[in-house]
């Protein structure tokens, strides 16, 4: 089994999202991890879906992808050719004695601290999963009190743009009953 | 009229313009609240609505018109139960590539997920089982969405759509303005198949030695029975026609192996199994087809042709996958084939054509006369098929009686044969009938059913007897449910655990028929088959249903048993055909 990084570009309409899980569910595929959001075209939202998967079930689970109306473009990201980011919130336990060894680490790994309390400290970090677990292993040891992350966001290096080309809608003329 | 000013109308009126405009002609359907301001409008229509008396039979209906006509058939239903009645045609819309609209009334836009009366997510519900689906809210969109549902439903791979629009929508004062162009930026299916592709399997082609023409459903969908004619008699390439595809290619062809699979001829399936090229066309190689998969086909290179990207290499792996609409894949090898020809290179098949023929001529598709004198079904299907003709449209159900009937019946013509294949929906002979009836009222209709299918959906006699659509009826009655009970003689030590039906006990079909104002007729005995169809065959002003009492133990054969090899096919009851031993 191995990871893969799909961009997934849709319509921006409702549904799009339970349409795509339904899909990967019923498929029997496991999705690591999901990140939706809008891109510089209004019309168009764009998916991140990480997958574990051999490549011959993945080839038909694009496929099945490509047929859904809505889905206007899949790409598949690989991870040298691309620049992947997870964002975490974390609040770690934090009193006079330890906030020094805390701030450390924060330093250390880049991160940020969004919020402050008498025994607590919020911070925020983005980076790949491996940073984001080293990071999590380091604070480990003063108490996560509570930790919540994002889905994988991915853009390829370059520039190339996955969605440039899609920005111009397919008409069809309508076939029956122009007669109206 | 300018693109944006439009006629002003009731969200209900854009509706029934809107489905009028996109070439409806008729839709089956049961009226109910949510869905009910639609039907007003619809009275001063010029669409012919038909009122059923079941929600799965409009979407069985609406399935069998699609498939005789090879236009978009519509049904129509209510919010909540009306609209889940509607799940399981959909769900066989969708397996069996059938172009149909739904359109479905939701509660108010204001009371969407409230748990409102009647409500019901219908298209959270079908999600999986449509080839697209839209929940209209705004009555400005409903010209836009019914111009893209019917798009959508008959173009690339044909399937289910559906339409459901708030009572809020339909109630709503709007402008209704049909648009010239549609925008689906996600879908563009592709019908022109890559010349490379056909080029490469062209070469193929000249040097297998054991070809084999595949063909699928897809090749009645893509209207390619002419086509396909034209390749097999320029190549002599033995065919197989699947169970969606029977009447695709014509059984007095003497290329035709008849049809391969579970209950294939042994035939069908020694020419998939020992070819050494497979020419897949419009198949999708279901696991009926196969059986086991990993012993499928073992020593076959595959050229594997459909307009869905998504059917190739999904079960078994393509050598030369083409994606295209079958008929213009079929024009292109033909082409292609032809001018390889004028330069003197064809195929040679001739060592492999024999020994197929020889295998179809010593196993041929037969049955044993039941030693008690009574009926065989086999014997009915036979006599029903030789009086009403190859111009008939057969609509089946699910079970012993479709196989019989897939293999009994001789199929001359595309479009003649209605059943369903992939979902395997009992009880979906009769309302199919009634819709192929309603498509092409000329033509003769017959539904050869089951017993048990009849039982499930036989209240649409009421609509075919009401509605002048005179279909016919031929029940096998073996009081049982005659495949699953096949089985458990198979494989369940003959405990007949709730597979009888008691069927010529209750209901009497008969007294049934005429209750719901149809001609009912008895047959019992073999003298009397063939007088018993004629007289059906006279009666063209009501519906006439026929109760054939016959044998309750035949069996459907060759059969290969679920999960097993194809190689392990039986002839009938512990006699295998020793196909693979032949010399080649």
């Amino acid at each position: 089994m191995t990871t893969h990084t799909l961009s997934v570009l849709v319509e921006n309409k409702p549904g799009v999202l339970a349409r795509i899980a339904g899909l990967f569910s019923r498929r029997g595929f496991n999705i690591e991890s999901l990140a939706v959001g809008p891109t510089e075209h209004e019309e168009i939202s764009r998916m991140t879906i990480v997958v574990n998967v051999e490549d011959s079930p993945l080839e038909q689970v694009t496929k099945q992808l490509n047929k859904l109306v809505e889905v206007i473009k899949i790409v598949e990201l690989d991870g040298s050719g691309s620049v992947n980011r997870e964002l975490m919130l974390v609040k770690v336990r934090a009193d006079a004695a330890s906030r020094g060894q805390v701030l450390d680490a924060v330093q250390l790994f880049r991160a940020k601290v969004v919020d402050v309390a008498p025994d607590a400290v919020t911070i925020e970090v983005t980076g790949n999963a491996d940073k984001l677990g080293d990071f999590r292993r380091v604070l480990e040891p003063f108490g996560i009190r509570e930790l919540v992350q994002s889905g994988m966001v991915a853009i390829g290096r370059g520039p190339r743009s996955i969605s440039e080309r899609t920005t111009r809608p397919v008409s069809v003329p309508v076939a029956a009953g122009s007669s109206a | 009229m300018s693109q944006q000013a439009g006629a002003s109308m009731s969200g209900a009126q854009s509706l029934i313009r809107s489905l009028e405009a996109a070439g409806t002609e008729n839709i089956f359907g049961i009226p109910g609240g949510a869905i009910l301001p639609a039907y007003d409008p619809l009275m001063d229509s010029s669409i012919r609505h038909i009122l059923v008396r079941h929600e799965q039979g409009a979407g069985h209906a609406a399935q069998g018109y699609a498939a005789a006509t090879g236009r978009v058939g519509v049904c129509m239903a209510t919010s909540g139960p009306g609209a889940t009645n509607l799940v399981t045609p959909i769900a066989d819309a969708y397996m069996d590539s059938v172009p149909i609209v739904a359109v479905t009334g939701q509660v108010g836009a204001a009371s969407i997920g409230t748990d409102a009366f009647q409500e019901a997510d219908i298209r959270g519900i079908t999600m999986p089982i449509t080839k697209h689906n839209f929940l209209v809210t705004d009555p400005a969109e409903i010209p836009r969405t019914i111009a893209e549902a019917f798009h959508i439903a008959s173009t690339g791979r044909p399937g289910p759509v559906l339409v459901d629009v708030a009572k809020s929508a339909l109630q709503a004062p709007t402008s209704y303005v049909w648009p010239s162009e549609i925008h689906l930026p996600g879908y563009r299916p592709v019908t022109r198949p890559h010349a490379k592709q056909i080029k490469e399997a062209v070469r193929l082609i000249l040097d297998a030695r054991r070809p084999v023409l595949y063909v699928g459903g897809g090749t009645i969908r893509a209207a390619a029975s002419r086509e396909l004619l034209e390749l097999a008699a320029l190549t002599g390439i033995p065919v197989v026609t699947t169970l969606m595809a029977r009447g695709a290619f014509p059984d007095s062809h003497p290329q035709h192996l008849g049809m391969p699979g579970m209950h294939g001829t042994v035939a069908a399936v020694a020419g998939l199994q020992r070819s050494d090229l497979i020419i897949s066309l419009g198949a999708r190689f279901d696991d009926r087809v196969t059986g086991n998969l990993d012993s499928f086909a073992p020593g076959a290179l595959v050229i594997h042709a459909d307009i869905d990207p998504a059917e190739i290499g999904k079960n078994r792996e393509a050598d030369v996958p083409i994606v295209g609409d079958c008929r213009e894949v079929i024009a292109d090898l033909t082409t292609l084939l032809r001018t390889e020809s004028a330069a003197g290179r064809t195929g040679d098949y001739e060592a492999w054509v024999d020994y197929l023929a020889g295998l179809k001529k010593r196993y041929p598709v037969a049955y044993d006369a039941p030693a008690d004198g009574s009926l065989a079904p086999q014997y009915v299907i036979e006599r029903l098929s030789a009086i009403a003709g190859p111009e008939t449209i057969y609509c089946a159900g699910v079970g012993q009686h479709q196989m019989w009937a897939a293999h009994f019946v001789d199929f001359e013509n595309p479009g003649t044969w209605i059943n369903s294949g992939g979902l395997g929906t009992m009880g979906y002979a009769v309302p199919a009938a009634m819709g192929a009836k309603v498509g092409r009222p000329e033509t003769t209709v017959w539904a050869i059913d089951g017993d048990g299918c009849f039982q499930m959906t036989n209240q649409e006699l009421a609509t075919c007897a009401i509605n002048d659509i005179p279909i016919k009826v031929a029940i096998i009655n073996n009081e049982s449910l005659g495949m699953v009970r096949q089985w458990q003689t198979l494989f369940y030590n003959e405990r007949y655990s709730n597979t009888d039906l008691d069927s010529k006990r209750i209901p009497d079909f008969v007294k049934l028929a005429e209750a719901y104002g149809c001609v009912g007729l008895a047959c019992e005995a073999p003298d009397d088959v063939d007088a018993t169809i004629e007289k059906a065959m006279s009666i063209d002003d009501r519906p006439v249903v026929v109760d054939f009492r016959v044998h309750r133990d035949a069996m459907v054969w060759p059969m290969v048993a679920a999960g097993t090899s194809n190689d392990d096919i039986k002839y009938a009851r512990d006699l295998a055909p020793k196909f693979d031993e032949d010399e080649l």
